[in-house]
């Protein structure tokens, strides 16, 4: 690779370029879980959903929560992304692809959920057939198909310059880099032609991805059902989503960063700034709780009030209180000071809130669903290994999407990352004096000039 | 058109189970076993619940309570469960993809779910009702089928169906008679009558659903008055 401007990112090709021994052992553990997985599955479907822990009252379990967990967490990538873009923040331009490959590739493992959720899933096409639009489902359907679509061509077009720089430069899979390229030269009328794409599309995916939790979150609102029969779902659950979503792309951030050594791209700033973002989150995340829980306490509705001590003090008292630790005490404790060691405490707050929030998804699903408003006899929902293993799958499938992209694709834009050496720079400085009374000059240049922005 | 409804006086139940076991040799409800019902999987379409209250202890048997209004048709997905005109709440076994959610939604627990391949075709069996696989979820119809037969005779006979020609096996078999059976739109029938009753009360009357099963109580009335 003699071009010098391809020499200066050269950790960039790095993963793509190289495959060490961490790869195939991570293939082989990831293999491992994805085989427990599929034998999981397969037993469960030739059983049917009795393999389960489910039962009467208790109808849904793991299934629905790691759907709904899984789904949140995709609102990570393409909604972040979107938003820094459109902010023009210009501290995302190593973070943004990284974001986006996560919606993607987890909005599939978080559909596959209701498929596995099925128990006929050989009659999944009645969905379309004889389709009802009346039905919460559908709507989800609809939305995630939509996101899925949008959040795949919002990865994909602003890979093409990286896959036409991979295509010129790096001499491996060139035919697979040629198709994708499109034939991408990057002239100034492609490029204005991307860009003004990205910016479409980018305002395109929000309310999209705002309206995929929303309905996510309609499944339960729609009923009525204690304790989720309430207007605060929708944007609890965007806010929930998005909250883990942060969370599980600073966990990302990290590991990258730490297997492929991209520290000189990846900075401390970086995940400051997400840090703050996430501590933002997590405030939001608990005044809304507080809301809901408060409500439903104040009313005092005997059904509901049944459902809020079975979390507050009964049976489910272990998972609503490790929910409050981890999506809150713990991460304002990490979260509140970022001035120094930055990577270590947003990821140790990162680790706490993606297991927080997939305990929250539990605590709305089951809590409600073991307490019958008739006089039932007590029934407890415990999963059995096939759960276990399709839950240890799904995160093993997804994983594993995610190494095959970085093995692939660059996983930090180069292009962008040149963009903001070349034009972000000058960009940034022009904007800053729009803002500044009319006449203002730049200064000269001094050394210690931190740029804001 | 009919609007079938039933009422059950819970002063006369004496919490047999006649009705229980009636249902499930009429439906042909599968006996899932000691080992599934442990686990919490047992089919019962008229399940006999026990509340224990300051008085007394009672017995409230619960079909399908049919609801006018019912939560679990607005949430399917696929129409497999829908109000037919004459009111009953039907499921369409093979149209039920399995999601589950109308049991999700049900507030009286009313629909179950074939956890595993419970039973096959077999002999002995009630040919007029179909036999549910693995994976679908089932309920009490109001013996959907005794109507189909009454009215086919009826028919045959040339004349309209007469009230008591049709009644649901939980209906017939009461020995207690605590269990009516007929056409609420018809002002002049007993069901009607007992609908009507200062004792009747309807289960989750503040939800809205409207159920069409109907239960008459003495002690219960006053304790929510």
């Amino acid at each position: 690779m003699p071009d010098p401007s391809v020499q200066r990112d050269a950790a960039l090709f790095a993963p793509i370029a190289q495959t060490g021994r961490g790869f195939y052992f991570t293939l082989v553990v990831l293999g491992i879980a994805i085989l427990w997985g599929a034998v999981a599955y397969w037993t469960q479907f030739e059983h049917g959903l009795g393999v389960t822990g489910l039962q009467q009252p208790v109808s849904w379990g793991f299934y629905v929560t790691n759907f709904v967990f899984f789904i949140g967490i995709s609102h990570a990538g393409t909604l972040i992304s979107a938003i820094l873009r459109l902010s023009k923040a210009e501290w995302r331009r190593p973070i943004t692809r990284m974001a986006e490959v996560i919606t993607v590739m987890v909005l599939f493992i978080g559909a596959g959920q209701i498929l596995v959720d099925l128990g006929r899933p050989d009659r999944m096409m009645n969905v379309i057939l004889y389709g009802r639009y009346q039905s919460p489902l559908l709507w989800d359907a609809t939305s995630i198909s939509a996101y899925l679509f949008a959040s795949t061509i919002y990865l994909y077009l602003p890979l093409i310059p990286d896959i036409a720089i991979l295509r010129d430069h790096l001499g491996k899979h060139r035919f697979l880099y040629a198709v994708l390229a499109m034939g991408w030269t990057g002239t100034e009328r492609q490029q204005k032609i991307l860009n003004r794409a990205i910016a479409i599309l980018a305002i395109m995916v929000i309310p999209i991805a705002v309206s995929v939790h929303t309905v996510v979150s309609f499944v339960f609102s729609m009923t009525i059902q204690p304790a989720w029969h309430s207007s605060i779902f929708g944007p609890y659950f965007v806010a929930g989503a998005i909250f883990s979503g942060i969370a599980a792309l600073i966990v990302a951030m990290a590991i990258i960063r730490r297997i492929h050594r991209l520290q000189a791209y990846l900075k401390p700033v970086h995940f400051r700034y997400l840090g703050y973002l996430l501590l933002v989150m997590t405030l939001l995340w608990f005044y809304l709780t507080f809301a809901e829980y408060l409500t439903g306490y104040y009313g005092n509705e005997p059904e509901e009030m049944k459902v809020f001590w079975s979390k507050f003090t009964g049976p489910y008292w272990p998972t609503f209180w490790a929910m409050v630790v981890l999506n809150f005490v713990i991460p304002m404790a990490f979260l509140v000071r970022l001035q120094h060691h930055a990577v270590g405490k947003t990821v140790a707050a990162s680790v706490c809130i993606v297991a927080g929030m997939w305990l929250e998804r539990f605590n709305i699903i089951v809590p409600t669903l073991s307490n019958p408003r008739l006089p039932f006899p007590a029934a407890t929902y415990w999963p059995t290994w096939i759960e276990w293993g399709e839950t240890a799958g799904s995160f093993g499938l997804f994983i594993l999407f995610y190494v095959l992209f970085v093995k692939f694709f660059p996983i930090i834009s180069i292009w962008e990352i040149r963009e903001g050496r070349e034009v972000g720079l000058k960009e940034v400085e022009e904007r800053l004096l729009t803002y500044l009374p009319d006449g203002t000059e730049p200064e000269p240049a001094r050394r210690h000039t931190r740029v804001p922005t | 058109m009919a609007l079938w409804g039933m009422v059950i006086d819970l002063d006369r139940c004496t919490g047999c189970q006649a009705c229980v076991m009636a249902c499930k040799a009429e439906n042909n409800v599968a006996a899932v076993g000691a080992k599934e019902a442990a686990r919490g999987r047992t089919i019962s379409w008229m399940q006999v619940l026990t509340e224990e209250s300051e008085e007394r202890t009672r017995f409230l048997p619960r079909p399908c309570l049919q609801c006018d209004d019912p939560p679990c048709i607005r949430v399917c997905p696929v129409y497999a469960t829908y109000r037919n005109p004459e009111g009953i709440v039907a499921q369409i076994y093979a149209r039920c993809i399995g999601c589950r959610f109308c049991m999700a939604a049900c507030p009286y627990n009313a629909k179950y779910f074939n956890w595993l391949r419970y039973q096959r075709e077999a002999p002995g069996q009630n040919p007029d009702v179909s036999v549910r696989s693995k994976g679908v979820v089932e309920k009490c119809t109001f013996c959907h089928h005794r109507l189909q037969k009454a009215r086919e005779r009826a028919r045959a006979e040339r004349r309209d169906l007469a009230p008591g020609e049709y009644v649901p096996a939980c209906a017939e078999t009461c020995p207690s008679r605590a269990i009516a059976f007929g056409d609420l739109s018809d002002h002049g029938s007993e069901v009607a009558r007992l609908a009507r009753s200062p004792r009747a009360f309807r289960l989750g009357e503040g939800l809205g659903t409207k159920p069409k099963v109907i239960y008459l109580s003495e002690t219960e009335v006053h304790r929510r008055a």
